[in-house]
Order: C-alpha cells, then structure tokens, then sequence
C-alpha cells in the first residue's frame, strides 16, 4: 500500500533549500542504510541462498544424512527422479490438492470478502469470524478436524446420524477412505487458509470508489451488472495475486497431509514435499532428496510464470 | 504530524554504535552455553528421548529422584514424538556432532543409526566403572547391543505387545478362570470364540486393537509360526503361507465385527475404556493410562500375553536402550556423568517396570523377589522369552519404514479394503521397493 503525503498548499517552501544541498550527504546516507538490511539479507543468505546453492551441488552426490563420505555421481539422481513412479505419484497428488483446493479457496474468498464489504453492523464480527482461523497453528487445526473427522463418535459422523443421513452401523470413512480423504484434507485446508485471501480481497473492495457504483446505478445497473462489469474486473489485480500465492501454496502442501493421513490411506495422500521428506530423512539420502526438491522447484517455477504471463497478457 | 528535519547523521559515532552492538551481541550469543555452566558449577547432562506416551511421565518421576540426589549434575531431558520425528531429529543432531549426550532408541533401530558415524561407541570398563556389570542383562538383548563388535547399547528394558482384558465384562462373557485371570486359548478358532463371547456382552467389539499398527500382530503371529523374514542384497525370504496365516485372523476378526474396521491409538485404548471392547492388544506401556483411568472411575482390568494362535505365545517387541550420539569431541566431566545417569536409571528400574509396564532389563531387579510379586507384571512376565525382535535389516525395527509400511497395507485388511491375498501382494512389492533403495548404513 502507498500512502501519499500532500504538503499543503500554501506552505512556504522551506523544505526547498536544504534539499539543495543534500545529494552529497544523501549518498553518504545511503550506505548507513545498508547496515540495516544486513541483518536481513545476513539471514536470508544463510538460511535461504546457500541451503539451496548447497542443494544443487547435494543433488549431483550420494550425500547421506549418515555423514558417509560424499561422492559425485552426476546426474544419477536427477535420472532416477524421472523414473521413480513413487514421485511422480506423489507429484499428481500435489496437483490433485492443487486443482480441488485452489478454487474453492479463491471463489469463496471473494463471496465471504462481497458479504463482508455489504454488512453494515455485523462487519466487524463476520471479519474476525472468517480470518480468526487463519492464525492458529497447523498442528492445533488439524488436531481439531482429526477429532471431528471421526469414525466413531466424531463430530461431523454425529451430526450425520442425528439427522438421518447415516447409518450408526456403517459410519463414513473421511481420512481413511482413499476416496474421501483428499477432499477431506481440502475442507480444512479451505476453512483454515481461506482468511488469508479473504483479507486481501476485502481490502481491494474497499479501495473501490463509491461513485463508481453510483454512476452505474443512476444509468440503471442492478446489483448483479455491478458486480459483473464493475467489481470483479476492478479486482482482477488482486485475484491474479491471490490466485498465484495460492497456487504457491497448495503446490507445497505438507503439514496437513502430514498430520491428518501420514500420507495415507495406501499412498492416496501422500504429496511430493512427504516424499522429499521420506527419501531425505527417512532413508537418509539427502542428494536424492535434493535433486527431488528441485524437481518440485521447477515445477512451482513454471507454473507460477505461465499463470502470470496469461494474466498480464489479460490486463494489456 | 510535523515532519522535523532530522539533523545530518554524526556518522561516525552510529556506526561505531552499530559495530559495537553486533559484537556485543556476538559476544553474548556465543557465551551462552559456557556462561550458564561455570555459573551453576554444575556438568550439564543433556538427554533427548522418545517417550511421548504415558511412560514418558514415569521417566520424569524417575528424573527429579536423579536430580535431588545429584546436585551436581544438571540433567536437562527432552522428549520428541514417539517415532520418526524423534529418530529425525537425533539422526540430524548426530550428523552435527551436536546432539544431546545421551538418548534413547530402540535395541532394533541400532542398525538403521549407522553407529559407526552417527554414535559412539561405549567401553565396557566405563560401565563398570559406574557400577554395571555386563552378567546384570538378559544376554540375547545384551548380543543385540553390539555392532560389528562394538558395544553401543545400555538396554533399560523389554516392552512387547500383550493382551489387557476388562474383568468385569469377561466374567459376564464367562471366560475368566476361577481365580479371574482369562482363559488359556489355543489355536485362532478358540480365541475368536472367546472373542465372540465377549461381544455379545459388549454390544459393540470383542477386542480393541490399534489398526495403525499391524505390523506388531503381523510380526507376532508370524513368528509363532516359526516364520523367518531374511532379507538378502537385492532379494528375501517371506514364508508366503505362513504370512498368509498371519494376516487373515485381522480380516476375520474385522469382518466379524470382533475388532474394530478403523480405530487408532487414542481409540484403541478408550474403546477398551469405555467399554465397547472387553479386552485390548497394544503394548503393555498403556498400562499408565488404564491405571490412571481406574483411579479416576474405577476400573477392574488385568493383562496377559497375547493369544496363542500357533502353538505358542510369542510377542511382537523390542528393548529401549540408551545411546551416546556421536559427539565431535566429549568432555570427560559430560561422559563420566552421562554414564552415572544411565547406571542410575538402571539401578533404579524398578519404578520403570512398576510405573510403565516395561521388564526393566537390569537383572538384579527383575529378579528381585520386590519385582517377583509386582502385579499386574507378573502375569505377563513370560513376555520376556517370548519377545521377538524385528527382522535384521536397516529398514526395519520400531517406527522403522518396514513398519509403516506393512502398517499401512495392514490398515486397509482391517478395513476391509484389501483380502490379506492382496495385502501379501502389496507387502511383498514394498519390501522389493524398500531393498532397492542404495542401503545408507552399509
């Protein structure tokens, strides 16, 4: 966000003179400011740069967790990738996650921030209601959805029976039906994350200028052109933003899948980055897991390019 | 608000701030370890464990007795996930040469924590030294803490799946003995019978088991059978029938209702709680919590070893042992104190067996007449002949992949998704798949 500071008009000019003579001070000036991004960038490339540089190098060796001597094998890993059904299977999966999750996560993003936007005395609460899950932490979410997913006696089985929907004798399988248990995931996911886009959205809303809607009104648009001709196109900025973060994000799915299925029933959840983390830390192959993480890598890259090059190309 | 020019920077003297803050700093983040030592005067014993479950809390109990008896020791012990996230974790640590001092595994994981780089290696004068002897142990457990003649194991205990049944619903189901204790079965068709009995009473389940974990059934009641998994370089040995005989009791008893289809730890062990099974087949470190539970309601529940389906009563377990994670260099003060807490431990197992179930592996207690009486131990004290450790290959063992692995195709039997044909099928495609894999250890 930018925020303008106008200097009054009629304001002497006092901020004139000294700017004359700043450019030299300024310069100097500028080197102080290095000192404070080196904390940041000190971090950022000890724990993002130099993990990934020493990944790549990783992924042409045998590196193992057991520290063993390392040896350079070439391109073994990167060939055994590309024939490693296991991976590939745990790739499709990801993008099964990314395909149910991302819509749900975006269309109803933009319905909760719409409802949100028009509730006048409710707003405040419908806010904090549709965001508060969003801070809580993956392990206590889960937590929660594994007890409510239940066979026996969870929450959502109760309620089922109670209202007749299901049998006491044959209780519906969630997490542990392979069938189930992906979309299983998706409603957490979605009741979890969705306040993160909800909140992006809401804000784009409201930068929207009133008279815009009140133009349209007095040429006699309804509520229903409004948001077809005015509101979603002013907001095609913020949906090409929420769609490829979210994108990004399903894309790296772990944590859930982690702790809700471990990756199961029978490998029907089981996503590239618990993969990555098998071969690495299970099996203890680092360079196999590296050259598998840049897999991924690449993958998200391509993605995230086309998805902006078509979004770009709409927008001129 | 009013924009005042701030006055030009007096350069120098922020950056000399600045410089001297970071060392400042700097000086204080590398301090750290040493400053608190010499303050306390204290040997800092650092200790990571595995023991999330309930006899996690006897271990704690046992730790605060250690603590007020060696005021000059600091021990400072942390628990990880039971599993996987726990032998990531020390694997990692190990690797740095920075993980804790001591820990503790399973006797089975040994192999798969490649010793010879990732721990060190223990004396036998140093155990002595502190006060054990290697005669104090059970010598097949004693054997296994070797690796390429080289001890690396203090075994604290033997723990194994056995069987707990509800006194009060199997003395309805009439199939308690007269002095209350369940009855002897022979063979799978005497013990679903006794299974069915139970199940009339219940309503609900015969038997409550953790369909997660297949593989302790599996391993057990293969192994009754004499079964024997070898696995070779790129090949192994799986007695097909035998197997086969092993799985489908799980699908029998799932498909009868016997046992539940889906039912996790925390199921496992309330389904017995609450009544909807009369007996329950999970390791005998849940004792903690039944007891806790008869505190709290009341509750009359005993356990035995696990049925004899094949001519014997042999029992999937393993032995958790102490190991000294590799270090990039020890301090003798550390090592020597590590050591006396591991002697310690032993010394005082009693508790360990008494308040978590396990058969403390320290002969002298065990074979205390104080142990001998202890009840409910007792009555599965026959757990520690018929143990039977996990197959010998770096795969395998508690938590292990081979585990997970026969688990997760296990899960789908008791689900009644898979025929234990298929199970065998898909079990035997996995292990193939986990043998191909370049052995890290080797």
């Amino acid at each position: 966000m930018t925020t303008d500071t106008k200097t009054p008009e009629g304001a002497p000019p006092e901020g004139a003179p000294p700017r004359m003579s700043a450019p030299p001070s300024q310069k100097r000036r500028s080197w102080t400011g290095l000192w404070f991004v080196l904390p940041f960038t000190a971090v950022y490339a000890l724990f993002l740069v130099w993990p990934t540089l020493l990944g790549l190098y990783y992924s042409f060796t045998d590196k193992s967790l057991t520290g063993r001597p390392v040896e350079w094998i070439g391109l073994d890993n990167w060939a055994e990738t590309l024939g490693d059904e296991r991976a590939w299977d745990a790739l499709w999966n990801t993008a099964v996650f990314t395909l149910y999750s991302t819509p749900p996560l975006v269309i109803l993003a933009i319905v909760l921030a719409l409802l949100v936007n028009r509730a006048r005395r409710m707003g405040w609460f419908l806010r904090m209601a549709f965001f508060a899950p969003f801070v809580i932490p993956v392990s206590v979410v889960t937590m929660i959805w594994i007890w409510m997913y239940q066979p026996d006696g969870g929450l959502i089985n109760h309620y089922l029976q109670m209202l007749g929907f299901q049998s006491a004798e044959t209780p519906t399988l969630w997490l542990q039906d392979e069938g189930r248990a992906m979309w299983s995931v998706v409603v957490t996911t979605v009741w979890w994350t969705i306040g993160f886009n909800f909140l992006l959205f809401l804000a784009a809303l409201q930068t929207i200028p009133k008279d815009v809607y009140e133009a349209s009104s007095i040429d006699g648009a309804g509520s229903w052109r409004q948001l077809r001709h005015i509101t979603l196109p002013l907001l095609k900025r913020t949906t090409a933003l929420v769609i490829v973060l979210q994108l990004i994000a399903s894309l790296r799915i772990f944590d859930q899948m982690y702790l809700m299925t471990a990756g199961g029933p029978n490998r029907a959840t089981e996503v590239a980055i618990h993969y990555i983390y098998i071969a690495g830390f299970e099996g203890y192959r680092i360079g196999y897991a590296s050259a598998l993480s840049y897999v991924l890598f690449v993958l998200i890259l391509i993605v995230s390019i086309v998805q902006f090059r078509l979004f770009s190309r709409k927008e001129d | 608000m009013t924009n005042n020019p701030s006055p030009p920077p007096g350069l120098l003297s922020r950056r000399t701030l600045l410089s001297g803050a970071t060392l400042a700093a700097g000086a204080g983040l590398s301090g750290c370890g040493s400053l608190t030592d010499s303050l306390s005067g204290k040997t800092q014993v650092r200790q990571w464990n595995l023991l999330a479950g309930a006899d996690g809390a006897v271990m704690t109990q046992m730790h605060d007795q250690f603590a007020a008896e060696h005021p000059d020791i600091e021990l400072q012990a942390t628990t990880f996930g039971w599993g996987t996230p726990f032998y990531t974790r020390l694997v990692m640590g190990a690797s740095g040469g920075n993980a804790a001092d001591i820990a503790t595994i399973h006797v089975s994981r040994l192999q798969s924590l490649s010793p010879d780089t990732l721990l060190s290696p223990i004396e036998i004068d140093e155990i002595v030294e502190a006060g054990l002897d290697p005669e104090d142990f059970p010598a097949d457990v004693w054997d296994k803490c070797f690796y390429e003649d080289k001890l690396y194991c203090i075994p604290i205990d033997t723990h194994a799946l056995v069987n707990y049944y509800n006194r009060t619903i199997c003395e309805q189901a009439g199939v308690l003995a007269p002095d209350r204790t369940l009855l002897e079965t022979h063979g799978v068709e005497e013990y679903l019978d006794l299974l069915r009995a139970v199940k009339d009473v219940t309503g609900e389940y015969g038997t409550s088991l953790d369909t997660f974990a297949g593989w302790r059934q599996f391993w057990a009641w293969y192994r009754q059978q004499d079964g024997e998994w070898i696995f070779h370089e790129d090949d192994f040995e799986l007695d097909d029938d035998k197997a086969l005989a092993a799985i489908e009791p799980m699908y029998r008893m799932a498909e009868e209702g016997l046992c539940p289809t889906i039912s996790d730890g925390g199921q496992t062990a309330a389904n017995f709680e609450n009544g909807a099974a009369g007996l329950v087949q999970v390791g005998n470190w849940e004792i903690v919590r039944f007891r806790a539970f008869n505190e709290a309601q009341g509750f009359d529940f005993s356990m035995t070893e696990i049925p004899d389906f094949y001519g014997n009563r042999r029992t999937q377990g393993d032995s958790h042992a102490y190991v000294l994670p590799y270090h990039n260099s020890w301090n003798p003060d550390v090592r020597k104190a590590t050591i006396e807490y591991a002697a310690w431990m032993l010394r005082h197992s009693f508790d360990w067996g008494a308040g978590g179930g396990h058969t403390p592996a320290y002969l002298p207690v065990t074979e205390s007449e104080e142990y001998q009486s202890l009840e409910p131990n007792a009555e599965y004290s026959g757990v520690v002949e018929n143990v039977q450790f996990d197959p010998e290959v770096w795969f395998a063992g508690s938590a292990a992949r081979i585990y997970d692995e026969v688990g997760a195709v296990l899960q789908q039997v008791y689900a009644l998704a898979m025929t234990p044909e298929e199970a065998l099928a898909l079990i035997k495609e996995r292990a193939h798949a986990l043998l191909a894999l370049p052995n890290p250890v080797d």
